[in-house]
């Protein structure tokens, strides 16, 4: 098979119309007819309805409130528990209640709805929560014996904050009725069959009724996961009420206000470690913020929690954690899903029990890091697709970190680094449970790939386009993909979890490879010509050695991992306590990088992402809500705040990922935060919560 | 999103006499210059004015030249002219410090000094600099002209001396002897709000000003007279502490505000090497 | 209004306080300018007037009587910083390119990483953590991008 387009760093698919202005993104489209749509949210944070006043003249207004639900009134996820609008109880600030359409914008945001609340006492504190989403257990070995056998013992509490994904495009999307049984809504998402479905609980329609289109998305990170449920259930109530296409579109504060977030997290860790630095024993206790209904929490915790343990080899392994209610709104996927938290803590802690037994950092890691062999926490051998040492090593010896750790003690500035790993693919019997298809399609000049995956960035299009040209022996430019719409496309499951390009991709390359078979020694025109049209359907199998079981949530978690290790230089400000990353270098190994280019993209704005979470992004909740609901006041990094991201690309070819890649989309994330805190340890500050903003190293400072 | 402007009205008159005019004979009428922080409002939904009057026309209220000995800056001169300018530069090098610390390339380009002042936020960047170097307010109405010194404009958190019919039409600045220092400390690298923001004028009697530690800009007057008399380290500090009043709010704590207004005020005197007594309590 | 627009003299009727961005996007059918947040904040609805890089969410109609204003549209598709966009890797996801892409070309020639920071520390990226757009600035202005011209988009719709 000639391999021209995979590896190389060929031209996005719509870069053109992205440079251009062309790229038509949802609040760039309009509909005849169009009405504007406006959510009425809560104002407190916990209570019942009393009532509802409408305080304006109703003329060319529509009013949707719960009862104007034909189907079920939910977001169809996992659980039921998180109404599409507000029913008597409030459980979060900014829960949706009511919703207004009009023709005229400023005579809708001059529309006042009051409501009167009986209001109940919140909780905020998951600590103190009453109510589990979900509670995992994780366990290898016998922990009392692992703690037992150690010679020392070493404890510590780490605490992650929210996180904002803050794409710079807020949600949007544009409900089009056609007559009362059929909907079509085209949307800034990720994942157009979770719209699908739920589209279809809350408006008791069938398949064929509903049709989503995933228009241009600027940026999703995982706030797009399952968000865009919610909003376009919204716009539909509305359309259909009104029998008029709806607009429904966020302005950046009420984005901020009311939708998904990373959850917060305290996590605590008791590890067991002989005097050689071997470890004996892992214990970790992980309480999650799932804010006021389950949405994805179950999930996340679990990521989470199989990823906790860090990438380390240790015989006793105990992990418990439980993903708590608060009234706050709800949290949800953003990148890395629960393993930049648990990471955040095992990185950190590790660094602390090196402290303690007087061992060199890198030694520790070195002395516990996973070989091919080892078994994971929950039982998962690994093959020769393990990097961890390797990036390790590089990493080391590329930043000169051991040199630079003597020579920047007692210089106000630090050098830190972490080590770390993340699953490609959905969980366990995830996959299995997705069941994804992918299609390709026979065209004039090549092939049309349908998808549900979709182009939010990161390449998708790009990449499967490479996947299939080569296994067809087509040119790149021959392959078109489709758009992302449920009524054309099949269910590829959502675009999450780094799994569009291992999982994806494969089904790509099978369709293309059934699909070249079919072909024969014809042209495609001369196959059409002769035969007609022409479409192959490749769905997911699973991989006979893996094996998951749920209920002891033992086995292989997920196919395959990809490893990374960063290294930051950080410079702590003596006057203002203010932290700056001054080097940064993360080593990642994926597999194969598809399309070189693009891989990288993903490692440098994951790092940067990662490193706006370790010192930047603060969500302050106030009440229950985000008290800086603007981007004057949730700060993201700018080009000033990013230092230059040096990254090394180690390529371990996975052999069953397509041309041998794993995912990359999330992993980036999960380094940033303890390579920079333990940075900051190195420069004489010890801080175990991030955000690390500059007030908080100055406490810390002050407690020396 | 589109913000709500139906019902709102824009004066736009042609000349300055004729702004002046209006303003005497309008009701209640905002001027709007470079309207970067008045916009955000807009947008927000935030802003209860209906009638406002463009003076972005109003070239009079433009440029940047020597008067009388002293430095004249129209109201509507943008940070980037401020950067841009010679005079600045070699006159008042801490304003173009300011200048270049607020907002990023977009926001300067737009931005005005007589939006900041007018805007009267107590984290307004230049407003330490102007309190710092004793510039007076050049105020015009129908009825005339007049001089107010900086330190006498804000009377209380967002409250100026300004009439409704008047309006910022320069600021007159003399020549300001010694080292001039400047330091914002924000909520990042840039495009940042102060967290506090110092300027200083170094010499045998130091002036200071800071801003967000208070509800106006504050000239550092008990910081200034223990500089003077040659105070020791701490004493200063503790000068530093009585001259200020800063809260907790979204983007900081009172207590981050006092620490780093102390160090900041340390740092500009080693910096400057403004004398201080070596001798400890 | 009478005001040049990506160079051609462009009489447009709006409220006076509009801001610019939605006269842009909604009165002359330019959406290629993008709302990001609607504080200045975010750069993504940056255009030129005059040459200068400015945020037209912040900027009253009125304001541009008699100014040029050259939005993403303006460019032609041919701008040797589109082409490096598109092929060093500046533009992911997209929606903060045009507002970026407009900056850039108020930065220079030739500017070195600092001035690109400081001259872009106005537009926020998201997705590619800047790297990426200082390599296509600097490939734009070593005249090395080279986009073949392009006429198919690559996609489908059924």
């Amino acid at each position: 098979m000639p391999r021209r387009a995979v590896g190389t760093n060929v031209l996005r698919k719509e870069g053109v119309e992205k440079v251009t202005g062309r790229a038509r993104y949802l609040d760039d489209l309009s509909f005849p007819n169009l009405l504007y749509g406006r959510t009425i949210r809560s104002t407190v944070p916990a209570g019942d309805i009393a009532a509802i006043r409408y305080d304006f003249d109703r003329t060319g207004f529509t009013v949707v409130d719960y009862h104007d639900v034909p189907g079920q009134n939910f977001v169809a996820l996992i659980e039921e528990d998180q109404p599409c609008l507000v029913e008597k109880t409030v459980r979060h600030a900014a829960e949706p209640v009511v919703l207004l359409a009009h023709e005229d914008r400023e005579t809708l945001a001059q529309a006042v709805v009051h409501i009167d609340y009986r209001a109940t006492a919140p909780n905020y504190d998951p600590e103190r929560s009453t109510r589990s989403f979900k509670n995992i257990s994780i366990d290898k070995g016998d922990i009392e014996r692992g703690l037992a056998e150690a010679d020392l013992v070493v404890e510590g509490e780490y605490r992650v904050g929210h996180q904002e994904q803050l794409y710079i495009e807020p949600n949007g999307v544009i409900a089009v009725p056609e007559g009362s049984r059929r909907i079509t809504v085209y949307g800034s998402m990720q994942c157009p069959y979770y719209v699908h479905r739920a589209l279809k609980v809350l408006l008791g329609f069938s398949d064929d009724q509903v049709r989503v289109v995933q228009t241009e998305t600027g940026g999703g990170f995982g706030g797009k996961e399952e968000y865009p449920s919610m909003i376009a259930g919204h716009a539909a109530l509305l359309a259909l009420k009104s029998g008029r296409p709806v607009k429904l579109v966020y302005d950046r504060v009420e984005d901020l206000l009311a939708t998904t977030k990373r959850h917060p997290a305290v996590i605590r860790h008791r590890t067991g470690v002989k005097r050689d630095g071997r470890l004996t024993a892992i214990d970790i206790d992980a309480v999650f913020d799932g804010g006021a209904y389950a949405t994805l929490s179950a999930v996340v915790l679990s990521r989470g929690m199989i990823h906790a343990s860090g990438p380390y080899r240790c015989d006793h392994v105990r992990i418990r954690g439980r993903a708590m209610m608060t009234n706050t709104p709800p949290n949800g996927a953003f990148r890395g899903f629960g393993a930049p938290q648990s990471q955040f803590a095992a990185e950190v802690h590790m660094d602390r029990v090196a402290e303690r037994l007087a061992i060199d950092a890198v030694r520790l890691r070195e002395i516990n890091a996973f070989k091919p062999g080892d078994t994971t926490a929950t039982g998962q051998k690994l093959g020769e697709d393990c990097s961890a040492l390797a990036v390790l090593r590089e990493a080391v010896k590329r930043t000169r970190f051991k040199q630079k750790r003597r020579a920047l003690k007692g210089t106000g500035r630090g050098i830190g680094l972490s080590l770390f790993f993340h699953g490609s693919g959905f969980t366990g019997s995830g996959e299995l449970k997705l069941g994804s298809k992918a299609s390709l399609a026979l065209t004039e000049r090549g092939a049309n790939i349908l998808v549900a995956s979709t182009e939010i960035g990161q390449g998708t299009r790009t990449m499967l386009a490479q996947i299939a040209a080569d296994t067809l022996g087509m040119p790149y430019d021959a392959i078109d993909v489709n758009d992302a719409d449920t009524k054309v496309v099949p269910d590829s499951g959502p675009t999450v979890a780094s799994r569009t390009c291992m999982i994806v991709g494969r089904l790509v390359q099978h369709a293309a490879r059934d699909l070249k078979a079919r072909l024969g020694p014809l042209t495609p025109k001369q196959y059409l010509r002769k035969h007609g049209p022409l479409t192959v359907t490749a769905q997911y199998e699973k991989p006979g050695e893996i094996s998951w079981d749920d209920a002891t949530y033992r086995g292989d978690a997920y196919e395959s991992y990809g490893w990374g290790c960063d290294v930051v230089e950080v410079q702590v400000d003596p006057v203002t306590w203010q932290v700056t990353p001054t080097a940064f270098t993360t080593v990642h190994e994926i597999g194969r990088a598809i399309h070189p280019g693009l891989a990288r993209g993903q490692i440098e704005g994951g790092s940067a992402q990662g490193l706006g979470y370790a010192i930047l992004e603060d969500v302050v909740m106030r009440d229950g809500r985000m008290a800086n609901c603007q981007l004057t006041n949730y700060i993201i990094p700018t080009t000033l705040d990013t230092p230059a991201i040096d990254v090394v690309l180690i390529e371990n070819p996975y052999p069953r990922g397509p041309f041998g890649a794993k995912g990359v989309g999330e992993m980036p994330i999960d380094g940033p935060a303890p390579a920079v805190v333990n940075a900051i340890r190195h420069a004489g500050v010890d801080v175990r919560d991030i955000p690390a903003t500059p007030e908080k190293i100055m406490a810390a400072c002050a407690s020396r | 999103m589109p913000p709500v402007i139906r019902h709102r009205q824009l004066l736009d008159p042609r000349s300055l006499g004729d702004a002046l005019a209006m303003l005497r004979d309008e009701e209640s009428v905002m001027p709007l210059a470079g309207c970067t922080d008045v916009y955000v409002s807009l947008n927000f939904g935030t802003l209860k004015p209906t009638r406002f009057m463009n003076l972005w026309r109003l070239n009079e209220l433009r440029g940047i030249d020597r008067h009388d000995g002293r430095l004249r800056i129209g109201a509507l001169t943008t940070y980037t002219e401020l950067i841009r300018s010679p005079l600045v530069n070699r006159a008042l090098p801490m304003l173009v410090m300011a200048a270049r610390e607020i907002g990023g390339r977009q926001i300067q380009h737009r931005g005005t000094i007589g939006g900041n002042v007018a805007n009267a936020s107590p984290a307004g960047d230049t407003l330490p600099v102007l309190a710092v170097a004793d510039a007076a307010v050049e105020l015009r109405s129908a009825s005339g002209t007049r001089e107010v010194p900086f330190r006498s404009f804000y009377t209380g958190y967002r409250q100026t001396v300004a009439r409704p019919d008047e309006v910022i039409a320069a600021f007159y600045i003399a020549p300001v002897a010694g080292t001039q220092w400047f330091r914002k400390v924000g909520t990042r690298a840039a495009q940042a709000i102060s967290k506090v923001v110092v300027a200083g004028v170094a010499g045998p009697a130091p002036r200071l000003a800071a801003g967000s530690v208070a509800p106006t800009v504050v000239r550092l007057s008990g910081t200034e007279a223990a500089l003077a008399r040659r105070a020791t380290a701490s004493d200063v500090e503790r000068a530093v502490l009585d001259d200020i009043a800063p809260i907790d709010d979204v983007r900081s704590t009172a207590e981050y505000r006092r620490r780093v207004a102390a160090n900041l005020v340390a740092q500009f005197v080693h910096e400057t090497r403004v004398r201080v007594s070596s001798r400890r309590r | 209004m009478r005001f040049t627009l990506n160079g051609k003299r462009a009489s447009v009727r709006a409220h006076p306080m509009a801001r610019l961005l939605d006269v842009l996007r909604e009165t002359c059918h330019l959406t290629g300018t993008k709302e990001g947040c609607g504080e200045g904040e975010c750069g993504a609805c940056t255009v030129l007037i005059d040459g200068l890089p400015v945020n037209s969410c912040l900027v009253p109609f009125a304001q541009v009587d008699g100014a040029r204003v050259t939005t993403i549209e303006g460019l032609g598709g041919k701008h040797p910083l589109q082409h490096a966009f598109v092929e060093f890797g500046g533009a992911q996801c997209g929606i903060c390119t045009p507002g970026m892409i407009m900056a850039a070309v108020a930065l220079g020639p030739k500017p070195s990483t600092p001035e690109m920071q400081t001259g872009l520390a106005g537009n926020l990226c998201r997705c590619t953590g800047y790297s990426a757009i200082y390599r296509s600035i600097r490939a734009a202005n070593r005249g090395t991008a080279s986009l073949k011209a392009r006429t198919t988009t690559g996609r489908k719709k059924r």
